[in-house]
């Protein structure tokens, strides 16, 4: 063998060598500053796999937003570093009816697709009610409502009042004689902004957003709800058999209900 | 004042764009806004940087027509320039690197202790690193680190930690590796070395003029790409030039001069 051609070859594998040592660290870097499954994207984000692929981190939605609710993760902050969130209770979304961060993406990593009603002439028109940035989620037993005083703070501050949030007026049977006036939030049409959130008067806010994915269970298709008339409409495309697995029907009833029973 | 034309243009330059994205978000200039990986002039021409949009495209992301146009223009821009011009004019860690440099000499640290010897081509091997490392990952792997990212990204938006990883690299090219970070391992120098390779603005130099007193060869960051001073005439062939000029305005026998690609030529 040549020299010239054992030393190339040495030097290669030496920088391979180097290169996939660098390449672990690296990456192990990465994956650890990836988990930050609590954070809140501006509205029309991708999913979130697919916003940390295209997201450039160029920070043209943080200066697009006339009330600077957005911010780009800093490093410390725990979250996918130079990516855009918001914190409701801090500074919340308030759902502006342009949506100036969502065009001024330069990537698509805030989709206008996400935010807009078709148009027939292939015009699109946005609306930022469509926007699923994340879901209210209230706790009952700090929640004052639910404790029977009137308080219907983050029913007046969701811009989809009586949508989103809506009063349920129920007996409260502690007292037998009042009504409670207590907040309930709908899925269907909270965008997720955070307006409830900032208005909650709770020390430590009763009712916060949580990103759809954590906030929300899932259950079969065919669960319908009787009592609404279209809800059976759903099943049209749904197999006749629809099993549902979870980390218990693996297993035989007989054999989980006899385990760690000690 | 001569032997400092282009060292103060260029950190005009530098804190000028700096300043120019700072005040896009701070009072809303239209300008430039955005940073240094996506901006918008004047809020018509999308630029990008074409190195994080193909670590994007890696990471499989669509890439849109905006930021595609965008990067385009800007690789097309310093191909046509030449050099690394975006890390020797533009680049903010370059202002780091060469406080680094400046206290290295200053310190004389190099006769204290020798600086570690390590390759220059460890940036390629970076550079193809990000590229795998985002398809692996699926997330741009460079800018989830770059020093140059936190950097511009502080200045404008707020740095906090991110001081960290401006001071590590500081001290690195302080103490462990002479211009350690911007001539041996940054991915986006190596990018732009390939993507500079064939451009327009070279360092002329020329050999019947030359006393051999080697002050160019002393201030260069990238020494390698001086190879022939005291040889032979030429222009510099490299793209690993940052044509910062250094080696201009300190050559006392004007043997060192801006010139262009076509120069090689015509010296002889």
């Amino acid at each position: 063998m040549m020299p010239e051609r054992r030393d190339f070859l040495l030097k290669t594998i030496k920088s391979l060598g180097l290169a996939t040592a660098g390449g672990l660290v690296w990456g192990g870097f990465i994956e650890e500053g990836r988990s930050a499954p609590l954070i809140l994207r501006p509205p029309g984000a991708a999913p979130e796999k697919a916003f940390l692929a295209s997201c450039i981190k160029c920070g043209m939605c943080v200066e697009a937003c006339p009330y600077d609710a957005l911010a780009l993760a800093k490093p410390g902050d725990n979250k996918p570093v130079g990516t855009p969130y918001f914190i409701p209770r801090d500074n919340p979304c308030r759902m502006c009816k342009d949506i100036p961060c969502v065009p001024a993406c330069p990537t698509g990593s805030l989709d206008k697709a996400l935010v807009s009603d078709k148009v027939e002439n292939g015009e699109i028109k946005l609306n930022i009610d469509l926007a699923r940035m994340g879901l209210a989620v209230i706790d009952r037993e700090t929640c004052i409502a639910y404790s029977g005083i009137q308080c219907d703070a983050c029913y007046r501050a969701c811009p989809l009042m009586d949508k989103a949030v809506t009063v349920e007026y129920m007996r409260n049977v502690r007292t037998g004689k009042h009504a409670m006036l207590a907040p309930v939030v709908h899925s269907k049409a909270c965008t997720g902004c955070g307006m409830c959130e900032k208005a909650c008067v709770t020390k430590k806010a009763s009712i916060f957003v949580l990103p759809l994915k954590i906030a929300m269970g899932e259950s079969s298709e065919r669960y319908v709800k009787g009592w609404d008339e279209r809800d059976e409409d759903r099943l049209k495309d749904v197999p006749e058999k629809v099993t549902t697995e979870t980390p218990r029907s693996e297993k035989k009833p007989v054999d989980y209900l006899n385990e760690d029973v000690f | 004042m001569k032997k400092y034309k282009y060292l103060i243009a260029r950190r005009i330059t530098q804190s000028t764009v700096l300043f120019l994205f700072f005040a896009g978000n701070a009072f809303g200039w239209k300008i430039l806004r955005g940073n240094l990986s996506s901006a918008k002039v004047f809020d018509v021409i999308s630029l990008s940087d074409p190195f994080a949009v193909l670590q994007s495209f890696s990471a499989g992301a669509s890439v849109t027509k905006d930021a595609l146009f965008g990067a385009f223009i800007i690789f097309l821009f310093y191909a046509v320039l030449g050099g690394r011009v975006f890390c020797g004019w533009v680049c903010p860690i370059n202002m780091i690197t060469d406080a680094a440099n400046k206290l290295r000499n200053y310190f004389q640290l190099d006769e204290v202790w020798k600086s570690w010897d390590i390759r220059r081509s460890i940036r390629y091997w970076a550079m193809g690193l990000s590229v795998v490392l985002s398809m692996i990952l699926g997330v741009a792997a460079f800018e989830w680190i770059s020093p140059i990212g936190m950097l511009h990204r502080g200045v404008i938006y707020g740095i906090g930690p991110g001081w960290a990883f401006v001071l590590t690299v500081f001290f690195f090219d302080l103490f462990a590796v002479k211009n350690g970070f911007c001539g041996h391992l940054c991915p986006l120098g190596g990018f732009y070395s390939l993507a500079g390779r064939f451009g327009f603005l070279r360092i002329g130099y020329d050999r019947d003029k030359c006393t051999s007193c080697m002050k160019c060869v002393d201030i260069c960051p990238e020494k390698q790409v001086l190879h022939m001073v005291g040889r032979q005439s030429g222009a510099v062939i490299s793209g690993e030039c940052i044509n910062c000029g250094r080696c201009v305005e300190v050559c006392d026998d004007d043997a060192v001069n801006f010139s262009n690609i076509y120069s090689k030529y015509i010296y002889k």
